[in-house]
């Protein structure tokens, strides 16, 4: 498989900031790929450079097989790229949003008509082609800023957090547009904070401190999680986790809505660790184990991370 | 590129006509300006006040009297008065000048080659007092020269104004109005459409496609020149319908020459939208560089052969200094390029260097 883009040793600061330190990535044509990451990891600034908004400072970046330095405006034809704070013109209508970026990309007259179609057919915009974009709710005016994306068709994709701050049913509505496009072979990036819409991507890099833990299926991803995982289901449990870090093999306590996490060594034995705990605890508890989810592996590599760092 | 920057051109004209109450603004406010301009704020004196202390209460003194108060200029404040009244009715500002007529005035003029009246002026503001002084002067030669018998004197001035001989202030105002409105208009809404899209963050929507800078630019100056243009005519329009303003040269090098004073204006603009980063800040800034040199520095209001030196350096380099040399050179005395070539130059030159740093600072602020 061709690589859509490749990223190596990518740096970029911001003042003595470094947004991005050290970015390796390879992502595969037709893939749809995840980046998911805190607030900070570099994601967007990543993103930024994909589509040649700014200049790395060090390291080779290719996209479609240009170099984002040197290829610029091959890039801009190839690439759709929904920045995170996506503005539309308000006082402008839905059709003439999308016109004024089919003229900006240069698609043919000829085929405007099929075009906008075919993005009210997906978008369900039709029917407001008339009206402002300013008077749009945030899940259409997001769809609009999509169909305005795509307009020129792109090879690839670029998605920087689409969802955050939209409603659940529209962010599903929006995850089944970008699916659809990936199954008609469109390489899809997206950036997320959400576990969930990060599951859904065929291959997921966690980024972090601008740099990429880890890479893979979400499969792959959950099998790197080293450590024996247990639940506590009990109600009202509130476990401070300096008192349960005390307890020999536990390495650390995660809450997830109203269950413990509890990451323990391999060789640890569940019942020893189950009676050690309800002693601590001063209660009986059930301990009940568990296989890792992606978001344990996140908070796990962000955590081996920091403590690398420390 | 052509389409691109159709595109840009036809999305600000949209955006215009979507926002019309900014639109009505910018072409009433230049009307109304103008009215207010050439029916209110005027630099010619009329009905000026003045008592007469007549001790004279002679033929001759009633005369003289009649002759200040029968031209329209002056308006007498009728009252017994003696010159002691003077200081407090000028600090009551009942009156701006007061005529004493000496008691043996008659005598005088028959036996002396000179007679002396006394005219006491307020010169609160240097300007009016200078008026009333010149007046007052004139309605005395007047007077002096209608008196049968009396001498001639051998050299007379007999002045003949050029140009502008009704002494018009109006006439001099439009074309400055004109020079103040096009720069701030134009400077004005190019700055906030720029600022305007790199605050909502389509600028950056925009900068990925592949238009160029310049495109992004040449689209958005062409819909401002046009308003700019217009709002140029509609000054001139209304100047004449409502106070005969003349316009005695080529009314095409006019509007020629004024594009380009709008394109220097709108180079502004886009210079300010390198630097500001909000559309407040571009509003503050756009206001406070073009409307108070342009009032105070460029000879709109006050000549520049009269300011400080340093000043003087200060208003050449402010565009409107040249245009306002051009535009009363056209519509005042009727002339063309090969007198006016000199101040031509120096705008092309000026608006070249502003558009040339803009355009440099537009590339780099979009990284």
């Amino acid at each position: 498989m061709k690589s859509a883009v490749s990223i190596q040793g990518l740096a970029k600061s911001y003042g003595t900031t470094r947004a991005v330190d050290g970015l390796d990535l390879e992502i595969e044509q037709g893939e749809l790929f995840g980046i998911i990451g805190p607030d900070g990891a570099g994601k967007t600034t990543t993103m930024q450079i994909l589509v040649t908004l700014i200049p790395p400072d060090k390291g080779e970046v290719l996209v479609g097989g240009h170099d984002v330095r040197t290829g610029i405006q091959a890039i801009r034809s190839l690439v759709g790229y929904m920045p995170q704070r996506f503005s539309l013109y308000p006082d402008l209508s839905v059709e003439q949003n999308i016109d004024f970026f089919a003229e900006l990309f240069g698609v043919p007259k000829s085929e405007m008509a099929v075009r906008k179609q075919r993005l009210y057919r997906f978008s369900r915009l039709g029917p407001f082609a008339k009206r402002l974009a300013g008077k749009l709710s945030g899940g259409m005016k997001q769809k609009l800023a999509l169909s305005c994306t795509l307009v020129h068709d792109p090879e690839i994709l670029i998605l920087d957090e689409p969802t955050t701050g939209v409603d659940p049913l529209s962010r599903l509505e929006f995850w089944e547009i970008l699916h659809h496009l990936h199954r008609m072979g469109t390489t899809v990036i997206v950036t997320t904070p959400y576990i969930d819409e990060a599951l859904s991507c065929d291959r997921v890099a966690v980024m972090h401190g601008g740099q990429s833990l880890a890479c893979g299926t979400p499969d792959e991803l959950v099998s790197l999680f080293p450590h024996k995982l247990y639940a506590i289901r009990e109600p009202g449990i509130s476990l401070h986790d300096t008192l349960v870090m005390s307890i020999r093999g536990v390495l650390r306590v995660a809450a997830f809505g109203d269950s413990l996490h509890v990451a323990a060594e391999p060789d640890t034995s569940p019942s020893q660790l189950e009676t050690e705990l309800s002693a601590a605890l001063g209660r009986g508890i059930n301990l009940e184990p568990i296989s890792p989810s992606l978001e344990d592996v996140f908070i796990h590599l962000i955590h081996t991370k920091r403590n690398d760092g420390a | 590129m052509k389409r691109r920057v159709f595109a840009v051109i036809r999305k600000e004209f949209i955006h215009i006509a979507r926002d019309f109450r900014s639109l009505i603004i910018i072409l009433v406010m230049p009307v109304l300006m103008i009215a207010l301009y050439g029916y209110g704020i005027t630099l010619d004196m009329r009905c000026i006040r003045f008592a007469v202390v007549d001790l004279s209460r002679t033929p001759q003194s009633r005369a003289l009297i009649a002759s200040f108060t029968g031209n329209g200029f002056f308006r007498e404040v009728a009252g017994d008065y003696t010159p002691d009244d003077a200081p407090s009715l000028f600090r009551q500002r009942r009156i701006q000048m007061m005529l004493v007529i000496p008691r043996d005035f008659a005598a005088s003029l028959a036996t002396q080659a000179e007679t002396t009246v006394q005219v006491l002026v307020d010169a609160t503001d240097a300007n009016v007092g200078t008026y009333i002084h010149t007046y007052t002067e004139q309605v005395l030669q007047g007077y002096a020269s209608s008196l049968s018998g009396a001498v001639q004197p051998i050299l007379r001035l007999e002045p003949r104004l050029l140009y502008n001989p009704d002494r018009k202030s109006t006439h001099f105002f439009v074309p400055g109005l004109i020079a103040v409105l096009l720069m701030l208009v134009s400077a004005l809404l190019t700055s906030i459409t720029i600022t305007r899209e790199r605050e909502s963050g389509t600028m950056e929507q925009i900068l990925v496609s592949p238009i160029r800078p310049v495109e992004i630019v040449i689209g958005k100056v062409i819909p401002y020149i046009t308003i700019g243009f217009a709002d140029g005519a509609l000054i001139l329009a209304s100047a004449r319908i409502l106070f005969g303003t003349p316009v005695h040269g080529s009314l095409l090098l006019l509007a020629l020459l004024g594009t380009v004073y709008v394109f220097v204006a709108l180079s502004f603009g886009l210079l300010v939208s390198t630097v500001a980063r909000t559309q407040v800040i571009a509003m503050f800034m756009t206001v406070m560089l073009t409307i108070l040199p342009t009032f105070l520095l460029s000879g709109f209001l006050f000549p520049v052969a009269s300011m400080p030196t340093v000043l003087q350096y200060l208003s050449r380099i402010i565009p409107a200094t040249y245009f306002l040399v051009i535009i009363r050179g056209v519509m005042l005395k009727g002339v063309g390029i090969a007198e006016l070539w000199l101040p031509i130059v120096s705008l092309c030159a000026i608006g070249t260097f502003i558009l040339s740093v803009a355009v440099m600072r537009f590339r780099i602020s979009l990284e």
